[in-house]
């Protein structure tokens, strides 16, 4: 265990806990229930996600942890309760200062998002078009070094249909961290990628955060990932439709009260 | 030690300060390297004389830097690049630990070689060798389509052809009742324009009844047929390229092709036997509006009475006119049928492809009917018909 994650087991917070929102804390979900009409996904979600933190939402299928994340990344409003963002309440400030929140996030999403129409060089530009004054040669150059963050130098002028699907992968994260992002958000990173692939990804998350000392919230539930990588959880369950647990995943693997919870994070298999 | 600014118009004096020291130069970093602030490039240093001096060792300093981004990470790798190339040892010790390490991550998978692509730009010789070496090869693959497409029909003739009859009243549906709001608006108008064109000319020679041979006329051998044909092309083969265009993405078809199903006879076959089916019975429907169209004009503004225009009508055309132009109208939906399936089987594996899979299959039916139109009409005349 490395001393960073030492230093989080040790801050353990017991379950249904939250942090007031705060300058560590540029995350704090409160009492959050996601539904969709009268389907409720999850209710009485509480948890608090540390800057410079590897957070994973874990579950089994279909428990709503992407759902989740939509609520975060202001793509889906809670039906009760309240997310802080940097000390804002995400669904409570207007459109437009909720557009200048998010824009310091980038959202790595499942399959990459990323646009088929444009090159890998213009899906990064777009947004450094948009939000920056640069010039044409500059927004070249940065989206230039993005893709050589992610090991795609020399990839610029490819549209994402000529690269395999973990470069469509790689070049998602490479378009997320277009604006230098302070949270970046990975909905599934290694669905679907081989055992390489998905480890220099785990890899690459890690750099990410010490190097741009970024927080990080991963949804997903591959364990091997899981382990590498994360520095907080939550646990989702999706029979009660609550979350059952908070915390560093090898601990929870080891000390959880939940059986649930040590199930899931052993494969199925009591300890 | 001699602090001199650099000069260069991308190197501004505020951020940048070059420093003698005893064991090589030290580039002094300060202030805010943001993207707010643009991309410096340090093109301009390498032209100093400091520089081109090959000094022992160039140590970037950043004790002075306020803030940083990806602007000055840019800045770096362009550096280290420039000093590589000038063979002058480059001392990045002194930078944010952050930096430090996304500079390491930047350069820690080499660019593969070849991947970059060229930036030439092909001549006009071979640019059109290229252009008549696609057209080639397309017409190669709309001729073996077309080949695959008959053998699927013959097999269907012999009831050997494995498809499912439900898609293909499920299709019939789509492209026949459902297209007729649009092919009655259409056809009537035809007829209308025809009739008030042929109304227009024919009256000055007091031939206002010969309107309704010209709109039946018309009508039945080339119009009804075409502008059915143009309809479909545009509502429901765009619709077969950009249905099958997305199960080629979602990997469907390599799936039939997988468990030994032709994805021609199960996918293709349907579509092209309820468009055999429908155009002609649209094509039926679409020549009695139009002339309906025709004669609403022709009724409206001469002495026409209705009956004289029905009576001029049934006689102007034949059994053969009217063979010849269903004939005309199925070989249009074996033509939208197969652009519209071929395109969306060649889609490639993007949403842009879909797309572009339905605009080239409207545009590939259209500019066929037009062509087949245009032969059909010249074999007509040479059999007399």
């Amino acid at each position: 265990m490395t001393e960073q994650q030492a230093t989080v087991s040790a801050d353990l917070e017991p379950p249904g806990t939250t942090s007031a929102p705060s300058a560590e804390a540029p995350i704090v979900v409160e009492d959050v229930t996601m539904a969709f009409g009268d389907f409720v996904v999850q209710r009485g979600l509480n948890f608090t996600v540390k800057r410079g933190d590897v957070f994973i939402i874990m579950g089994g299928s279909g428990c709503g942890k992407s759902t989740v994340m939509r609520a975060l990344i202001g793509m889906q409003a809670p039906a009760e309760g309240r997310v802080w963002f940097e000390g804002q309440n995400l669904w409570e400030i207007d459109e437009t200062a909720r557009q200048l929140l998010l824009q310091r996030c980038g959202v790595v999403f499942q399959s990459g998002g990323i646009w088929s129409s444009m090159t890998l060089a213009e899906n990064i530009g777009l947004t450094l078009g948009e939000y920056t004054d640069l010039k044409p040669k500059e927004i070249l150059e940065v989206a230039r070094l993005k893709l050589a963050l992610v090991g795609l130098a020399g990839f610029e002028d490819y549209y994402p249909s000529e690269i395999s699907g973990g470069m469509q992968r790689r070049a998602g994260v490479a378009r997320a961290l277009a604006l230098d992002p302070e949270i970046l958000f990975f909905d599934e990173p290694s669905a679907g990628l081989d055992p390489i692939s998905s480890r220099r990804l785990d890899e690459l998350i890690l750099e990410l955060r010490d190097s741009l000392g970024a927080t990080i919230i991963v949804v997903t539930h591959e364990l091997a990932s899981i382990f590498t990588i994360a520095s907080n959880s939550v646990v989702l369950d999706p029979d009660t439709k609550t979350q059952i647990a908070t915390g560093d995943p090898k601990w929870l693997r080891e000390h959880s009260d939940n059986r649930a919870v040590r199930e899931f994070l052993n494969r199925g298999e009591e300890t | 030690m001699a602090a001199m600014s650099a000069e260069a118009a991308t190197l501004p004096a505020e951020r940048l300060e070059l420093e003698r020291v005893r064991d090589g130069l030290v580039l002094k970093l300060k202030g805010a390297w943001r993207l707010t602030e643009g991309v410096a490039s340090p093109q301009g240093l390498f032209e100093r004389d400091e520089l081109a001096a090959k000094p022992d060792r160039l140590k970037v300093d950043a004790s002075a830097l306020a803030a940083w981004d990806s602007a000055l990470i840019v800045f770096l790798l362009d550096l280290k690049k420039g000093c590589d190339g000038a063979g002058i040892p480059l001392d990045l010790s002194g930078l944010p630990d952050g930096a430090r390490r996304l500079v390491d991550l930047a350069l820690a998978v080499p660019e593969r070689e070849g991947a970059r692509r060229s930036d030439r730009i092909a001549g006009f010789v071979e640019t059109l060798g290229r252009e008549v070496q696609g057209a080639l090869k397309s017409a190669g693959e709309m001729l073996e389509f077309l080949g695959e497409s008959l053998i699927a029909l013959a097999r269907a003739a012999t009831g050997r052809a494995r498809f499912r009859m439900s898609d293909m009243y499920l299709v019939l549906q789509e492209c026949g009742p459902g297209a007729l709001p649009i092919a009655t608006l259409i056809s009537f108008l035809v007829g209308v324009i025809l009739g008030f064109v042929g109304l227009v000319q024919l009256a000055q020679f007091g031939a206002d009844i010969f309107v309704a041979n010209l709109v039946a006329v018309a009508m039945v051998r080339e119009m009804g047929g075409m502008m059915v044909g143009i309809i479909m092309a545009g509502r429901t083969g765009a619709a077969f390229a950009a249905q099958l265009g997305t199960m080629n993405v979602n990997d469907e078809i390599a799936a039939f092709r997988t468990v030994g199903i032709p994805p021609v006879e199960f996918l293709v076959l349907p579509r092209m036997l309820a468009l055999i089916f429908a155009i002609p019975l649209l094509t039926i429907y679409a020549n009695v509006v139009g002339m309906l169209g025709g004669s609403a004009v022709t009724i409206a503004l001469s002495d026409v009475s209705l009956l004289q225009y029905y009576t001029q009508t049934v006689g102007s055309v034949d059994l053969v006119d009217w063979a010849s132009g269903l004939f005309k109208a199925t070989i249009y939906g074996v033509i939208i049928a197969i652009s519209g399936c071929l395109r969306g089987m060649q889609c490639k594996k993007s949403a842009a492809a879909v797309g572009d899979a339905a605009t080239s299959a409207v545009v590939t039916a259209i500019v066929l009917i037009i062509v087949a139109e245009a032969v059909l009409t010249v074999i007509y005349q040479v059999l007399g018909i």
